[in-house]
């Protein structure tokens, strides 16, 4: 900080005499800025900036402007942005101009800059800008930190801006395509290291919002990890937990690095500035210890190498203040979770007690939360604290209660799953807070499910869990239960036993008072009646039906609601045609169109028994039903609406795509050429409806609902996202909810009296704890080690009932497995993406794969080509601060060894299946007495093949030779044969590169070292550099004309420009069209007339679609891309490819 | 971490810091709701809070609250312990601060907790470093007042009175 406060006082002077500032400003900008101080009005103000912005954008895009020109525009540029208009089309250029160097040296663009740049500096310390304005002014602070100032003093504000959000999400949108220049990544190579720290802080930042954006520059990541500075490395860390909570194989050779990290800070190695209350680094140790927890995870020779860092720090941490605990619990964690050690657990196991046992509040909370991530790998911790959790259970804190609760539910089993649920209801009847709900009531349906020990047990606990968690339920526990009914077990004799008394407990219910009742309870109610209701002999149908009938009366039922319950009588009906078409008639005025179709198919299903029969029969097995969810008896009719003109069906989405596109559409030349051919309109059509009838069949209706028309099965769906809608108000309307059920006590109301209580006499009490102990913990104890053993290592079924295979995944209903499961795909798409790349373009999959995994750079998710000079920065930097030893891993090497060969054709040296592709000529890249270089490019679909031959001029060995690439623009998907141990005289070696362009730079230039030793220990290096061009990396998009037109409209960046048309043929056209195709690999689809379409792609990625009209002697090329930046590529190679001819 | 609340007995907002992108109407919503469940809470109960799906980690520093919401798999104790470092630093800046100081001086408040916790995460852990840079930023503040007047009064382009007219 203190030298930006140097350099701003040395630049301050400068100010003073603003003469010379003025004096220097060019003509034109003098110009301006005299027409603007004679203008009166602030409108006319706006037009001559925007002429003048005009003027010069078309200025910079004119290809004769010189430097000298696009010096001043900038100056003028910069003007305008200070006035306030968007300049922003400049900034490209200011970065292309500031990368040429030179410019800089100019007096008036300095001053103007630092003019600038103390203007901002005022502005952003003064606390009245608002935050629009310090938005723009980190623009222009980015601005003038792309033409090579320093503005380091505005990244602390960009900083907090970027946290405030919003604005970063724009930043990385608008600079992706320049995001090297960004000064984030310059600023991690930055003197400073608070400014490094912020630089490393924010690009994790930008990791989080779009991880793909910061993919290259991993190798930096690794610089900020081996940084001399602890807290730049602390910082790095929050991006390496990230990364390896995303895929930990991928830095397991990084375990020996964080482990010495991690000595060293418990040794007390680093400064004393980094202390916290004396302790060192808490904040780095805890975040270590989180990625060693995760690196060891069930990877045992990973886990051995922290066992004794571990053990130090669970032995350092024993100062009594809440830091140590926090770095304590953090390392119970890691113990419980890597590869066990006996010795280690015990350790763990002791402090967990320390926890449990402390008198402060915070510390038992969190010793309840270990231990409740503990029980799972060891049940029988939970016995040595039993007292202290039933305490616990009757704590007052809310908070308590409810960990303990959660505790509780991890160590249920077969013998203690009635206390404990009984002790969760009481729990939720006496809580309000809605995400407590969801959650805890979701458990207990789970735990129901697992364990019920009766059939009646189980009604009455699903009862209460409808009637409490009521709508706020998620709707896979319902449907779970309903499933359940319905599926049943092997034995019929017992399902029926069990529906028996679903339908009892539910008459039972509805002759209660029923307003009160949450809707899912009796949409729940209505299905297990209208299915099984006959069942229960006892009972005259007619009464199940006046019950219903009485619910469709009341006014709290929704209509949704209605409609189940309408099913339900329509199921139960038979014979019974008086009441129902009194029902029917009734309803048949009723507002709403679903009911009143329901209303109709109820009275005609009623008046003819055996179409009720064939349609809903009774007693049919649950599986016998099938569902036609693609709608396919519907195909006859599609076709023939469509073959008399109707418009095809478009799904919701794409229908709002072509409504952007609209706009656009005025001017497409294809928009109205190109029929729709009918066979892809019909899959599409599919799509919708596949989705709505999978989500029906869910909702577990009966076969009516799934057969008739599809307003029903929307009924159902629309629940699920009508949720947030209008549920929350529902929940104000419903009266606290009494408890339905005579059988279970009020315990809620026990509870309390027993709070209130006095109690005289504690030794009843303790008794009535120890009995309680008893039951809760029974089956946890070492007798029962079957059932533990069970729990813990295999999952019994979900379902006390027959499960089925798809079940389980269904009923994962807790948000906690929700999460779990969400970030396990996001891992395992992760882990696809990076096999995809290596099997993808690698011929040989395994060998490159072993590659990945072997050398450390290629495992970082790009894969870039590993940069020995950062590998040895890092073991230096790390053992210079921390002084530790480093496990030093040695990528693996792969040779391509090949016969010396006398011939002069290199290009004889490839590898045979490489041979047949197309390649350039072989091009000399460098050489000295011993090795000469020379590459090649061979054109792979999904890639580029830069081939390096490595030919040893000499008569003697040369060893260790190793090709080291580095290309900023351009990600390496594999490389074979970079290092060769021994290189035969007169020999050459073959090292090829896959290269990916994933955005499109007109030219990019690769540099490299080759390092070789002629006598041991003595090693030469050989840089050498070339270029590549885009059109390297364009490969022909072979597409018919239909396809052509259809990919236009979807596109959104275009280019227009004028090219010059090759004349001297007779076909213009054709001619350039041609030659054009030979440069640059382009497909030419057709040629009708003065107009030609044309197709490329980058490599397997976004493409390119080239019109090109004859207009005059010029050919007017119209690009399009779903890239931003690949049309001007293009259109500039295109350019210079016809200039050359 | 996800926010930062700081508010007063009588409910009132101090101060606030936000790590994830909120819409206004929803951080009001938020704010009121947790400064009614957290002044709810008794004295002796534990200071964390299982609130949607986060974490509520507070703590009461005389008439005032600080109060954090960090995710399920955080560290409940080190929060508290940013908290406890944040009271710090404000108490040596201010010296003995108490609820008008950062009322008064809401600015500094914001700017320390800046120094000290970057995009929820603590940056520089250090009471001596970060008092430096503030001392520091108070400097440059001060200086660059200074030399605004003096800038405005010696520019000869009238146009420069009309930009930073508009800062002023």
């Amino acid at each position: 900080m203190s030298d930006v406060v140097e350099k701003t006082l040395t630049a301050l002077p400068a100010l003073f005499d603003s003469q010379t500032g003025a004096a220097k400003i060019t003509n034109r900008l003098r110009q301006l800025i005299k027409s603007i101080t004679e203008l009166t009005s602030k409108h006319e103000e706006e037009n001559l900036i925007k002429q003048e912005l005009s003027a010069m954008k078309e200025q910079v895009s004119s290809p004769n402007t010189t430097m000298k020109q696009m010096r001043e525009i900038m100056v003028r540029a910069m003007y305008c942005e200070m006035l306030g208009y968007d300049a922003s089309f400049t900034y490209i250029h200011a970065i292309k101009l500031a990368q040429q160097g030179g410019v800089l040296e100019k007096r008036e663009e300095e001053n103007l800059i630092k003019q600038e740049l103390s203007a901002m500096k005022e502005q952003v310390s003064s606390p009245n800008t608002t935050m629009k304005q310090m938005r723009e002014i980190m623009v222009r602070a980015m601005y003038c930190e792309m033409l090579g100032y320093d503005a380091s003093f505005t990244y602390i504000h960009a900083i907090k801006l970027a946290q405030q959000g919003g604005v970063l999400e724009k930043r990385v949108g608008t600079f992706t395509p320049h995001f090297h220049s960004s000064p984030y990544i310059t600023s991690i190579t930055h003197a400073q290291e608070i400014i490094r720290r912020k630089a490393v802080l924010a690009l994790y930042k930008f990791y989080l919002i779009a991880p793909n954006q910061v993919q290259h520059i991993h190798a930096k990541f690794r610089k900020a990890l081996c940084d001399k500075d602890p807290g730049v490395m602390t910082s790095s860390l929050h991006i390496y937990l990230q990364l390896i909570r995303e895929s930990p194989d991928s830095y397991k050779d990084l375990t020996g690095s964080f482990v010495t990290i991690l000595k060293q800070v418990v040794g007390g190695k680093l400064p004393l500035d980094f202390n916290y209350h004396s302790v060192p680094a808490p904040w780095l140790q805890i975040q270590l210890l989180r990625i060693l927890s995760l690196l060891g995870k069930e990877d045992q020779s990973t886990s051995e190498l922290m066992y004794e860092v571990l053990d130090e720090s669970l032995r350092r941490a024993e100062m009594n203040h809440n830091i140590t605990y926090a770095i304590l619990y953090e390392c119970v964690k890691a113990v419980y979770t890597i590869h066990p050690k006996a010795e280690l657990l015990e350790k763990a196991a002791r402090c967990i007690g320390n926890f449990v046992l402390s008198p402060k509040i915070n510390l038992k909370y969190l010793g309840l939360k270990a231990l409740t991530y503990v029980v799972q790998h060891d049940a029988k911790l939970a016995l040595q604290h039993q007292m202290t959790i039933i305490e616990c259970l009757d704590h007052s804190d809310f908070t308590i209660k409810r960990e303990t609760l959660e505790l509780l539910f991890r160590i249920t089993n077969a013998q203690n799953v009635t206390v404990i649920v009984e002790k969760m209801l009481d729990f939720l009847r006496s809580c309000n807070d809605e995400h407590t709900i969801i959650h805890l009531v979701g458990k207990v349906a789970e735990l129901a499910e697992k364990f019920a020990p009766d059939n009646s047990w189980f009604i009455q606990t699903m009862n209460d869990v409808f009637s409490i968690g009521g709508d706020l339920l998620q709707q896979d526990v319902p449907n779970n239960f309903l499933r359940l009914l319905a599926e049943g077990s092997e034995s019929k004799e017992e399902d029926d036993q069990l529906r028996l008394y679903a339908v009892d407990s539910y008459l039972t219910v509805l002759k209660g008072h029923t307003s009160h009742l949450p809707q899912c309870f009796l949409q729940v109610m209505s299905w297990v009646l209208g299915e099984y209701a006959h069942l229960q002999e006892s009972v005259d149908q007619r009464e199940v039906i006046r019950l219903l009938t009485q619910l469709l009366d009341q006014r709290s039922v929704s209509s949704e609601t209605r409609v189940w319950i309408l099913s339900a009588l329509t199921k139960i009906s038979e014979g019974q045609t008086d009441l129902i078409l009194d029902l029917a008639e009734s309803l048949s005025s009723s507002q709403d169109t679903v009911l009143r179709q329901q209303a109709q198919e109820l009275r005609h299903l009623s008046q003819e028994s055996q179409l009720h029969e064939w349609a809903l029969p009774r007693g049919a097995p649950w599986d016998g039903i099938e569902v036609d969810s693609s709608l396919s008896f519907l195909d006859g009719f599609v076709s023939e609406a469509l073959a008399a003109g109707a418009a095809p069906y478009k799904p919701p989405h794409q229908r709002q795509e072509e409504l952007c596109e609209d706009r656009a559409l005025n001017l497409e030349p294809y928009g109205f050429s190109l029929p729709v051919s009918l066979s892809s309109c019909s899959i599409t059509d599919r799509q919708s409806p596949t989705l709505l009838s999978v989500s029906s069949g869910l909702s577990g209706n009966s076969t009516e609902l799934s057969q008739k028309a599809g307003c029903l099965i929307l009924e159902g769906v629309k629940r699920v996202w009508g949720k947030d809608g209008y549920l929350p108000q529902k929940k104000r309307s419903t009266p606290p909810v009494d408890e339905p059920s005579a059988a279970v006590q009020p315990p809620g109301q026990q509870e309390a009296a027993e709070r209130i209580e006095p109690r005289p006499d504690p030794l009843t009490q303790n008794q009535d704890k120890q009995q309680l102990a008893s039951s809760l913990f029974v089956g946890l104890g070492v007798g029962s080690a079957m059932s533990l053993l069970g729990k813990s290592e295999a999952p019994p079924p979900r379902f006390r009932k027959k499960p089925h295979p798809h079940e389980s995944s269904s009923s994962s209903s807790s948000g906690t497995s929700e999460r779990s499961s969400d970030s396990s795909s996001r891992s395992s798409r992760n882990t696809t993406n990076s096999f995809l790349y290596g099997s993808l373009l690698e011929k040989e999959p395994a060998t490159s794969i072993s590659a990945f995994d072997h050398t450390p750079k290629s495992t970082t998710a790009n894969g870039l080509a590993q940069n020995k000079d950062t590998k040895e920065d890092r073991r230096a930097n790390t053992s210079q601060i921390l002084g530790g030893d480093m496990v030093i891993v040695r990528p693996s090497t792969i040779q391509d060894k090949h016969p010396p060969s006398v011939s002069s054709d290199l290009t004889a040296l490839l590898p045979a299946d490489l041979k047949d592709l197309p390649h350039s000529d072989v091009i000399s890249l460098t050489s000295d007495p011993s090795l000469s270089l020379s590459s090649c490019r061979l054109f792979r679909d999904e890639a580029l093949l830069l081939v390096i031959f490595i030919s040893n001029c000499t008569e003697t060995v040369i060893k260790d030779v190793a090709v080291q690439l580095t290309c900023e623009e351009l990600k390496t998907v594999s490389l074979r044969g970079n290092v060769v141990d021994c290189l035969e005289a007169r020999s050459t070696s073959v090292c090829h590169y896959a290269l990916l362009m994933d955005d499109p730079h007109t030219n990019v230039s690769f540099t490299g070292t080759v390092s070789y030793q002629t006598q041991p220990g003595h090693t030469n290096t050989l840089p050498f550099s070339g270029t590549l061009s885009t059109a390297d990396f364009i490969r022909p998009l072979v597409v018919t004309t239909e396809e052509y037109g259809k990919l236009w409209l979807s596109l959104s960046h275009d280019v227009k420009q004028n090219l010059k048309l090759l004349t001297d043929a007779g076909d213009p056209l054709r001619t350039t069209l041609n030659s054009l195709k030979d440069a640059l690999q382009l497909h030419v689809v057709d040629i009708i007339g003065s107009e030609g379409i044309v197709a490329c792609r980058l490599l397997s990625g976004a493409p390119c679609l080239l019109h090109c009209r004859v207009n005059g002697t010029a050919l007017a090329m119209w690009l399009r891309s779903p890239h931003p930046a690949l049309p001007d590529c293009i259109l500039y190679h295109c350019q210079r490819a016809l200039a050359h001819h | 971490m996800q926010f930062m609340l700081l508010f007063s007995r009588q409910g009132k907002l101090r101060l606030q810091k936000w790590y994830v992108p909120l819409s206004d109407k929803e951080k009001k919503k938020i704010t009121r709701e947790l400064v009614q469940t957290v002044l709810a809470r008794k004295p002796k109960m534990c200071s964390f809070l299982e609130w949607r799906d986060l974490k509520i980690v507070y703590k009461r520093y005389a008439s005032l609250y600080f109060c954090c919401a960090i995710e399920d798999q955080d560290n409940e104790l080190i929060t508290l312990e940013i908290i406890h470092r944040y009271v710090e630093l404000l108490d040596k800046y201010f010296g003995s601060v108490c609820e008008l100081d950062i009322i008064f001086n809401f600015e500094k408040a914001y700017f320390i907790l800046d120094e000290f916790l970057l995009g929820g995460e603590a940056q520089e852990t250090s009471k001596k470093n970060v008092l430096k840079a503030i001392e520091q930023a108070d400097l440059l503040q001060e200086v660059s007042t200074e030399v605004y007047y003096h800038h405005c009064k010696a520019t000869a382009i009238g146009v420069h009175h009309r930009v930073f007219g508009l800062s002023l």
